[in-house]
């Protein structure tokens, strides 16, 4: 077993532990942490595959941003276990049935001849940039889906402020920009006035 | 006009750089920083530091346990018992001063009679245990001893505003 | 290079990539860990002086041995875990503050040849890294098990998470003008005849504020630190750290702000390159370079008071967000132009 193999089964190992612990950890706050595992380890299973731009913008937005804020909200969840425990076995068989059916996919997927053996990895000369590779593919080759796609999100964005915007009458706020335009010369005024004599003649 | 002015002026950050402006002048300012082991600034006689318990020259203890200061003090900071002693005069038994509690007000100097608890102006006490700023009344009275000179000297300068 | 060193490689036989890595890391972290602590006294001499102060000059000649005194202090100091604490947490948290802080210097060129690794996305890792170093602050509050932690936390990573974003625009600007997202590259990319006016703070320079700016407040530090925010809510995520746990929250803040240093110096002020054409570049100059924007961090802290929460997030979202984006498509259409000098 090379360096090489010893590295991928290491990141394999705590990718798969980590995705196991997502789903067991009682504590939901432990849950996303582990997945921030799997998701770090699977960046490195990435750059093992010489994808660096994938592995790191892995990192940059799931890690860096989404889960961040996964951890916020779950943060603050004040959970009752036992009450998101009582319909577990009611619901069991039907979960059961969707994780089969996801298993037999992805063996059927991973596990047929046509695209295990195409799928090896290329090794490439020292010099070769992935990032610079997959710019040029997607904006050339990919251009109109990928641009597509751009404007899927744009829309999914907005709409998603249009939801949760929403002015309600008597709310008080403060205005920050009229706050920070504020100058001295607006709050401050300062008197000359010469020094006079006290009223009782001291 | 005055708009697109004031524009220029906040992406310019023309205040923020005046600031640092000012503070980049001070940095080369002279430092007026006392060195206190070393330097100290003056103190007048009126300085209310350590307290202590005076005598008169004679060497007859001053209090005579009125108690006023205990009344007076506003942070309950005293604690005086009083008994009498064998030639018939009121003396205290026992006179403390919990200097964690103690404000430094004054006032425990300024109702004595006979000026026995006055405030020095050592102010660099210190104590390494719980308890070691709880003075009784022969560490008064020491303290009193070692200072009378000083003391005695602050309360002349005193006398007349009085 | 280094050919003296051949026969040490033949000895070790294959250890020895793993070895000299290893050295090559221990080369840098410990000069860096030794810069945090020098910078502790120089940012303390610094505010002094400009508050009219002299700093501390007890501790050996001039102060010096004060870091020292503090590192030691907080060594022999007892790390309290609070009893409502989720142990295994509230002790990786730090380590999780400091990790990234220091995994960046990866990547960091010092001059033409000194860098660890050479990675081609090496702006990106620099991002990713950066983002990385959320995790500690979040962890560290929420498993001190106080409100005061945990509300510390939440405005700190809401902080660094916003400013992030204009920070990651900025560096966009930069990498569309060097044309690589290797930082030595991007140093390469400054080179030219004119010395100093050959550098990015030029033609980018919004995006050199913007990106200093948001790095200070990315760092935490004054006017942007409102995780700590004494006067609101004690001392932030860390509250509840002591002895060597809250020094590690330490050491990370200042090797943040060295590393924010480090890459305002490569990326907008030409890095290893001389300021005039006539002088030779070289490490110096790097060095240099940073001392002047760490002072810059100092004066900030000796000038500025703090922002309030709302109007921190509105200068992050309302102001740099803005400007950033339109400055990526200005330099855009300035590089199509002939005007484009850099």
């Amino acid at each position: 077993m090379s360096f090489f193999d010893a590295v991928f089964y290491l990141f394999a190992i705590i990718t798969t532990l980590a995705a196991t612990g997502v789903i067991i950890a009682r504590n939901p706050v432990h849950a996303a942490l582990f997945l921030v595992l799997a998701f770090c380890s699977a960046a490195g299973l990435w750059m093992l595959l010489e994808a660096e731009f994938l592995a790191i913008t892995l990192v940059l937005v799931y890690v860096g941003a989404v889960m961040v804020l996964f951890l916020f909200v779950v943060m603050m969840l004040d959970i009752n276990l036992v009450k998101l425990r009582e319909g577990f076995w009611r619901w069991f068989p039907f979960g059961a049935g969707i994780a089969g059916l996801m298993v037999f996919e992805m063996v059927w997927v991973l596990g047929s001849r046509q695209t295990s053996e195409s799928s090896k990895a290329v090794l490439h000369a020292a010099n070769y940039s992935n990032t610079k590779e997959l710019g040029r593919l997607l904006y050339t080759q990919y251009v109109y889906p990928f641009e597509l796609a751009a404007v899927v999100l744009l829309v999914a964005m907005v709409a998603a402020i249009a939801l949760t915007l929403r002015r309600r009458a008597g709310v008080k706020s403060q205005n920050v920009s009229e706050q920070v335009k504020v100058k001295k010369a607006d709050r401050l005024r300062v008197v000359k006035m010469p020094s006079e004599s006290r009223a009782d003649g001291k | 006009m005055e708009k697109i002015k004031e524009f220029f002026r906040t992406f310019l950050l023309v205040e923020l750089l005046k600031g640092m402006a000012l503070t980049g002048r001070y940095m080369f300012a002279r430092k007026i920083t006392v060195q206190f082991p070393d330097e100290k600034t003056p103190q007048g006689y009126r300085f209310r530091g350590l307290h202590a318990q005076r005598r008169y020259p004679n060497g007859e203890e001053r209090c005579i346990g009125c108690k006023l200061c205990e009344a007076v003090c506003p942070a309950l900071a005293i604690k005086i018992e009083v008994a009498e002693r064998e030639d018939g005069t009121r003396r205290t038994t026992q006179y403390d001063i919990d200097l964690t509690k103690c404000i430094f007000c004054g006032f425990c100097e300024e109702s004595c009679p006979v000026d026995a608890i006055v405030e020095t102006r050592i102010f660099e006490y210190h104590g390494e245990n719980r308890g070691d700023l709880y003075y009784t009344k022969p560490m008064l009275l020491a303290v009193g001893e070692k200072h009378e000179a000083q003391i005695a000297k602050d309360r002349a300068s005193d006398a007349k505003y009085r | 290079m280094m050919e003296w060193l051949e026969p040490i490689q033949k000895m070790l036989g294959p250890a020895w990539l793993p070895i000299w890595t290893l050295l090559k890391i221990v080369v840098i972290v410990l000069p860096l860990m030794g810069a945090v602590a020098y910078l502790t006294l120089a940012e303390r001499k610094v505010i002094g002086w400009m508050q009219i102060r002299i700093g501390p000059n007890r501790v050996g000649y001039f102060g010096l041995l004060q870091p020292l005194a503090d590192g030691l202090k907080l060594l022999m100091k007892e790390i309290i875990v609070p009893s409502g604490a989720n142990k295994f947490l509230f002790i990786i948290a730090p380590i999780l503050t400091l990790m990234p802080a220091l995994a960046v210097w990866a990547v960091v060129p010092f001059n033409a040849e000194l860098v660890v690794a050479n990675v081609n996305a090496g702006l990106l890792y620099v991002l990713a890294m950066a983002s990385l170093g959320v995790y500690g602050v979040i962890i560290a509050g929420w498993a001190s098990n106080s409100k005061y932690a945990f509300l510390g936390s939440l405005r700190s990573a809401a902080q660094i998470v916003s400013y992030e974003i204009a920070m990651g625009f900025a560096l966009v600007t930069v990498l569309m003008a060097a044309q690589s997202l290797n930082l030595g590259d991007i140093v390469r990319g400054q080179q030219g005849t004119h010395g100093l006016l050959n550098w990015y703070f030029i033609p980018l320079f919004p995006m050199f504020v913007v990106y200093f700016i948001s790095g200070v407040a990315e760092t935490n530090r004054a006017p942007f630190d409102v995780a700590e925010g004494e006067s609101e809510i004690v001392a932030g995520f860390h509250v509840e750290y002591s002895g060597m746990a809250f020094a590690l929250f330490f050491l990370g803040e200042y090797a943040n702000m060295i590393l924010v240093s480090f890459l305002t110096s490569i990326m907008f002020l030409g890095g290893w390159l001389s300021p005039l054409p006539f002088l030779p570049d070289g490490i110096l100059w790097m060095f240099i370079k940073v001392a002047f924007v760490l002072f810059l961090f100092l004066w900030f802290r000796a000038t500025f008071p703090r922002y309030r929460y709302d109007q921190l997030m509105r200068l992050g979202w309302k102001v740099f967000i803005p400007v950033s984006l339109i400055w990526v498509v200005v330099v855009g259409v300035w590089m199509q132009t002939s005007y484009w000098l850099w």
